[in-house]
Order: C-alpha cells, then structure tokens, then sequence
C-alpha cells in the first residue's frame, strides 16, 4: 500500500496523520485520503481539481508530473510526500 | 466611543480595544498567516476572518467569542469546467499558463446580508465571483445571475491577475438592494437580492484605456465605494482615476477633482450621518503608489466635494511611504472615531474626525484591513 505523508506545516491547521492507502495513481492516493479527511481537499487542491501552485507533491522522490489529473502512477511500496512549496511563502 | 476594532496583517489579526489608558494592541491571531478581512457581524456577535493561505488557499475563520477560538468556514467554490474545455490546459498559473478554470483566489469582500437576515452574507472574490450564504458561512452559492453578465468578458484585473469584488453594500433601507463595485468592472446594482442586475458607473472616466473607451462603463476601477448609513442615496468612491460622488443611488456620477495633494487613492470613508463628509488617503497615481512628496496626510470634504482640506496633525513630521489600501481606513458609528492602517505596519487613531491622529504602532506587519467591533 503507497504510503501518503503531510508537511508538518499543515497541522498548524488541521490534523492529517501519515496514511497508507490503496491505490494505483496518485490522484486515486488524495481521493483516499481524502474519504476521511473532506477538509484536506481544498488545502491541496484547487477549485478545479489541480495540485494548487504552491503545494509540491513528490512520488517515490520525484516531482508529480501531472498536477492537473494526478494520474501519474504510483506502486503498492511507493511513498509521497505533501510538502509546502518554497514558494508562495 | 467604540471599545474595540480589528486589523487584519500579512502576519495575522490584531485586536485593539479602548481601555482606560488609550488604546491597546492585543495578542494576535493566526500569527503567520495573512488575513485580508475581517467582519465583525454585529447581528449575532459572530467575527469573521478570510486568510489568503499562500501555499494552501483562501479559508474563511469564524469565531463566537470574540476571537478567542475559531472554527473553519466552508469558503466559496467555483464550479470545475468539464474536463473537455480544458484539454491541453495546465495547472492553475503553472509555467505561465492559462488557467483551466476560475479557482478562489481572494475573498475581497465580506458583509453582512442585512440587519434583518441574520446569518447572511456577501462575499466578493477575485476571480470576480460574488457568493451568497444563508447559513454564517457554511455553505456558499456563487450568484450566477452576476456572474454570467456577457459584460464580465470586459472585466480585467486593477493590480490583481484577474477582477475582483472589493466592496458590498447593502442599503440599510432595503436588504433586496445591494452595490457592487469591481475591479476593474464597474459598479453593479441589484433590487431583487441578485436575481437581475445593473450597471451603474455613468459618469465615471477611466484615463487607462483607450481615449474612445474613458467613460465606458464596464471597465471603470472603483477602489473602493462607500455608502452614507443614514442618507443612503448618496455614496462616495475613490477611483483609479479620481474622486467620485453620487446622490442619486449610484445613477449617476460627478468626479470632485479639488482634492489635493491628489485624487488618487485606494480608501475612503463617508460620515454615517453626514453625506458632505468624507475621507481619503491621497498618493501619487498610479505605477508609483507612494504618498505624494513622502508626505502622509489624510484627505477630507465637509462640502459633499465641493473643497477639500488635508489633515497631518500627529501623521509622520518625516518623510514616509505608508500606502492605506482600500480597506484599511473605517469609521465607527458616530463619525468622530477614525482608524487607518499602512502597508508599513503604521496604525493610527483620531477621536476627533481626523483632525489629529495618534500612532498606535509603526511596526505592525504590513496592513490589510481595519474594522471597527
């Protein structure tokens, strides 16, 4: 099961404890977690469904490549990790 | 006399309350986060904050004791473009792309629906939506009705990316009838609550467009307009392009072009009682944005225009370059209490229309907006 973890920087305003999930995508990954947690949505989205600008979201280390649909693929051992972006700040 | 006001700063929302030595800047909070307005919402007690999350989006705070501890609000919702217009489209301002459809940006606006609907609210946006909530917040309902317009195609972002609602008013006669101003989209108009509107900027001249398109009501950037409480056909705007008066509930306008040292300016304020009154925080128009010879002073009418006079006494002896954004200089109730914040982190208080100021602080973060309890 891909393991999905938060920028500590999140917890300044809501709770979102590492989850393990299952999923094939990444976008099925944030659905996931989502399902228990409707707040997170629109911290990490945008209005349209798209990673918001200054939200940086890497699988097994590499940059997301498809922030609009998320479909960028992830493995039952993949890890990504939600961080705050340096910019935007 | 008020007890109490708020300023909302690029580093959190301070409470500043009268006490029996003067004036006290409390414990902020949402240390950190921006905060571009706050709503004291007389009606029911309850204080609103919108946050501009710079990496996480715009959310909306809500507190029902007085800023002590606060909840989240749901914040308002563009609708998703169906994934076939938006083919090819990348993410929302990535690498310079267009956008594959609106998102929150900024909540520009926030009023209460009325003192007979309880629970109501306006709320003006960047991108240029305007959203109705009848439940304090819970739930929003962007008004459609305004935001198809096919004038809005004529709408364009006045320092912004794209237009935004900057200001509501409702007219404490009638809570059907509500002002819009938009920049830069002019001035829009309702008497049935958002079902059906109006474009109400005649009169209004904008020197940014092309000679042809100056008065074009559909572009006109009204900084902020304001609407006199107890004479409520007559309103003031500051203007990108100047100083503009209605007295005739916004059918027509007149620009007061004896302002000096300038008519450029983001604030304003108008007397609750009193439409002849009125203040501005003048600055060089308009890629400068500076306060005109670094000379911070406040700009007033008692004429409804006619002469205006500028007031200094306890404003800075020593050049300064505080520019007052358009929602951060308030009134309270009885026309004699002002407060105007800076985006140097200047705060002062008049307790006397005005005519002098003291600084409570020249070292807040950068100011946002101000709002008397």
């Amino acid at each position: 099961m891909p393991r999905v973890s938060f920028t500590p920087n999140l917890n300044r305003h809501l709770d979102c404890p590492t989850a393990h999930v299952v999923a094939a995508t990444l976008g099925e990954t944030l659905e996931a977690v989502f399902a228990g947690n409707p707040r997170l949505r629109g911290y990490v989205l945008d209005d349209q469904g798209a990673i918001r600008r200054h939200v940086a979201v890497f699988v097994d280390n590499k940059p997301v490549v498809d922030r609009v649909n998320q479909s960028d693929p992830v493995r039952a051992d993949s890890e990504v990790f939600v961080m705050q972006a340096l910019s935007g700040g | 006399m008020p007890k109490r006001f708020f300023v909302g700063s690029r580093k959190g929302l301070f409470p500043v309350e009268r006490t029996a030595t003067g004036w006290s800047i409390g414990q902020p909070s949402f240390l950190g986060d921006p905060v571009s307005i706050v709503l004291p919402d007389r009606r029911d007690g309850t204080l609103y904050a919108a946050l501009p999350l710079g990496h996480f989006g715009v959310k909306l705070r809500r507190s029902a004791d007085g800023g002590q501890t606060w909840d989240e609000c749901s914040v308002p919702q563009y609708a998703r473009v169906p994934d076939a217009e938006t083919a090819g489209l990348t993410a929302e301002g990535e690498a310079g792309q267009s956008p594959a459809g609106p998102s929150l940006e900024e909540i520009w606006a926030l009023e209460g629906g009325g003192s007979d609907r309880p629970g109501q609210l306006w709320c003006g946006t960047i991108p240029g939506g305007l959203f109705h909530s009848e439940d304090c917040g819970d739930s929003w309902r962007l008004v459609e009705s305004l935001w198809d317009m096919p004038q809005r195609d004529n709408w364009f972002g006045g320092g912004k990316d794209h237009p935004g609602i900057h200001s509501v008013c409702v007219d404490p006669r009638n809570s059907d009838h509500v002002t819009v101003g938009v920049s830069c989209g002019g001035i829009w108009q309702t008497q049935d609550a958002g079902r059906s509107w109006a474009l109400r900027a005649d009169g209004m001249r904008a020197a940014y467009m092309p000679p042809d398109r100056a008065f074009d009501p559909t572009i006109q950037d009204p900084h902020l307009i304001v609407q006199c409480r107890d004479e409520p056909d007559q309103f003031w705007v500051q203007h990108h392009n100047g100083i503009f008066r209605s007295d005739d509930n916004c059918a027509s306008w007149t620009e007061c072009d004896q302002a000096t040292p300038s008519g450029f300016g983001f604030a304003v304020a108008v007397h609750p009682q009193d439409s002849r009154r009125a203040w501005f925080v003048p600055a060089v128009k308009d890629e400068c944005r500076v306060p005109v010879d670094g000379r911070l002073v406040v700009t007033t009418t008692a004429d409804g225009g006619e002469t205006f006079r500028s007031l200094s006494a306890g404003l800075p002896d020593e050049p300064a370059w505080d520019i007052v954004f358009r929602h951060a200089l308030a009134i309270d109730d009885s026309g004699e209490c002002l407060v105007m914040g800076s985006s140097t982190g200047g705060l002062w208080v008049s307790e006397d229309a005005g005519e002098s100021w003291a600084c409570l602080s020249s070292h807040l973060p950068q100011i946002y907006c101000v709002r008397f309890e």
